[in-house]
């Protein structure tokens, strides 16, 4: 139940996003869902797109460093609470949130959380023992 | 006093005989006890009693950074190790770093050609020194230490760093003269104000700078900040240390250079020919007075200039025109040598890091800021923030351990730092010295 996520190193200086999304938008990549994680001197941008495999051929292409990793995708129901109910769960679990972003699906009463813990097999395990819907990568694509 | 050896203003032809004369013995001694220095000598088909006049000097073969490494550490000393007494290093193109050693009477030496130095710039027993070059391997210290006390002048030994601690100290103790390297004088200068010291309340009169770069534009902003003349000083831990030249408080043309221990030539870095006086060259020297580790004709590679012109203090010391480059890509970042050669050695340790990289120098207030330019490649890459911190960590924690110099660390992106056909261009200096 992992989704696969891309990953690309962003030097500090202007342009570099533009340049990125402009590759994917010329090979008819969709993106699905995005964070940038910034420090002072460089950032990562992380992308759940649909053709993964053409996205990190196309940006190595351009020149960018791409690395894969996996994540996991848990949906809950877009309320006061949604989030909190997970963390709740990982938290007893003693699992540790490396990194997460969310967005909303617009084509149900539902958020998409991507998650990356510190470890994922216990993640997922625990996560679908407490009942929460864990989503592959075509379902993400296809929301 | 104006100086403290007759040498010092004799006329030029008193001073070529004394000259010759123990260049004549260091060539032997050289010869008889320095092997390798010895086997060069065979090889260009010279030999000791072939130096016959000091225009002779051109006739012997040099030596060269490299051979100081070929040898290290002690194997071109010319006395047993049971009379050398102290050893002191720099850093080295590999990491090797080059090894001096002094006899006692290679110490007494260096205290006097101090002690010069220091009159040169009028001070006396009288004066209260503030020695803040450091203190250890380093030639600065400990060199500039033995020539004060020599002199008779008080030596506060404070060294270098914690600059509100050296600044209580300079107005508790009344320092009259500071020795430092320029940019930390500057530095010092910055922390009066941060400290809250009025300038007035100290008795700094003399500034002694060296061992790095220095602008004019500096000089008259240390003078005005700390209120005291500011002179030149020049040396290498391989003549001697600081003490092979020094401004006298009435030279306007650079640095006089004790000649009857530090014999200079300028060279044509690429044809080797000696250039006349005047011409720019890079500067070599002879150390003729040396005993654990003399020198015969070192290529310093600093570019500089040499004039015979007599100087209003009545000194006949030839001078030497203040540093104005280098012959190799070496930088001084606040006082220690660095080469790329040493970064590219310290990123080809660390696996997945490639060894395309650049340094970046700029000046942040008055301290020199070096930057590494690391690619990024897919080896090292990770989506964790966590992991790349760790990688420039590391990065900069093994280049202080090899270097002694902290280093800011900037992740780039691939193919990011320029290939330039033929030689890499991996220094941008954009120091406005």
């Amino acid at each position: 139940m992992r989704v696969e996520q891309i990953a690309v190193f962003l030097e500090n200086k202007s342009g570099r996003l533009a340049e990125i999304t402009r590759i994917l938008a010329e090979k008819g990549i969709n993106i699905r869902a995005l964070s940038v994680a910034d420090t002072a001197d460089f950032g990562i941008l992380r992308l759940i797109v649909d053709k993964v495999d053409l996205a990190k051929e196309s940006l190595r292409a351009g020149g960018f460093t791409v690395g894969k990793t996996n994540v996991i995708a848990v949906e809950v129901p877009d309320q006061t609470g949604g989030l909190a109910s997970v963390l709740k769960v990982a938290h007893e679990a003693e699992l540790n949130v490396e990194y997460m972003y969310a967005f909303v699906n617009k084509s149900s009463d539902n958020a998409v959380l991507i998650f990356r813990f510190d470890d994922m097999d216990k993640a997922i395990a625990v996560m679908q023992q407490s009942g929460f819907t864990l989503l592959n990568g075509e379902q993400i694509c296809s929301i | 006093m104006m100086w403290v050896e007759e040498i010092e203003s004799l006329p030029r032809a008193g001073l070529e005989s004394i000259q010759l004369k123990r260049l004549q013995a260091l060539v032997h001694r050289m010869y008889d006890n320095v092997l390798p220095y010895k086997k060069k000598m065979d090889q260009a088909g010279v030999k000791p009693g072939d130096i016959q006049s000091l225009k002779d000097l051109s006739k012997l073969p040099f030596t060269t950074k490299d051979d100081l490494r070929e040898n290290y550490p002690f194997g071109l000393f010319a006395t047993p190790m049971d009379d050398v007494i102290r050893i002191h290093a720099t850093s080295g193109t590999t990491g090797k770093p080059a090894v001096v050693g002094y006899t006692q009477a290679d110490i007494n030496l260096w205290a006097s050609v101090i002690k010069r130095c220091l009159t040169m710039a009028g001070v006396t027993r009288g004066d209260m020194v503030h020695n803040a070059y450091g203190y250890g391997l380093f030639t600065g210290g400990l060199g500039a230490h033995y020539g004060i006390e020599a002199l008779g002048a008080t030596v506060i030994p404070v060294s270098g760093g914690n600059s509100k601690r050296q600044i209580s100290i300079m107005r508790d103790f009344g320092s009259t003269v500071l020795l430092s390297t320029p940019s930390y004088a500057l530095n010092l200068a910055d922390a009066i104000a941060d400290v809250g010291v009025d300038p007035e309340e100290l008795k700094l009169r003399v500034g002694i700078f060296g061992a790095e770069a220095w602008s004019e534009n500096m000089r008259e902003e240390v003078e005005r900040k700390l209120g005291l003349k500011a002179l030149d000083i020049y040396g290498l831990s391989e003549v001697i240390g600081p003490g092979v030249s020094m401004e006298c408080t009435h030279s306007e043309k650079g640095m006089h250079i004790l000649e009857d221990n530090f014999l200079p030539e300028i060279i044509d870095p690429d044809t080797l020919e000696v250039l006349p006086y005047g011409e720019t060259g890079e500067l070599v020297f002879t150390t003729l007075t040396k005993e654990a580790f003399p020198l015969i004709r070192y290529r310093t590679k600093d570019i500089s200039r040499l004039f015979l012109e007599p100087c209003g203090c009545g000194r006949t010391l030839i001078r030497m025109e203040k540093v104005t480059g280098r012959t190799d890509d070496m930088l001084i970042i606040r006082g220690v040598n660095v080469f790329p050669s040493q970064v590219e050695h310290v990123l080809v340790g660390i696996e997945g890091v490639e060894p395309h990289y650049q340094i970046e120098v700029t000046r942040e207030g008055n301290l020199d800021v070096m930057s590494v330019l690391v690619e990024v490649s897919e080896q090292v890459f990770s989506d964790e923030i966590r992991v790349l911190e760790n990688l420039s960590k590391k990065i900069q924690g093994e280049i202080k351990d090899m270097l002694g110099v902290t280093t800011k660390v900037k992740l780039v992106e691939p193919r990011s730092i320029q290939r330039s056909e033929g030689k890499a261009q991996r220094i941008i200096d954009r120091r406005k010295i």
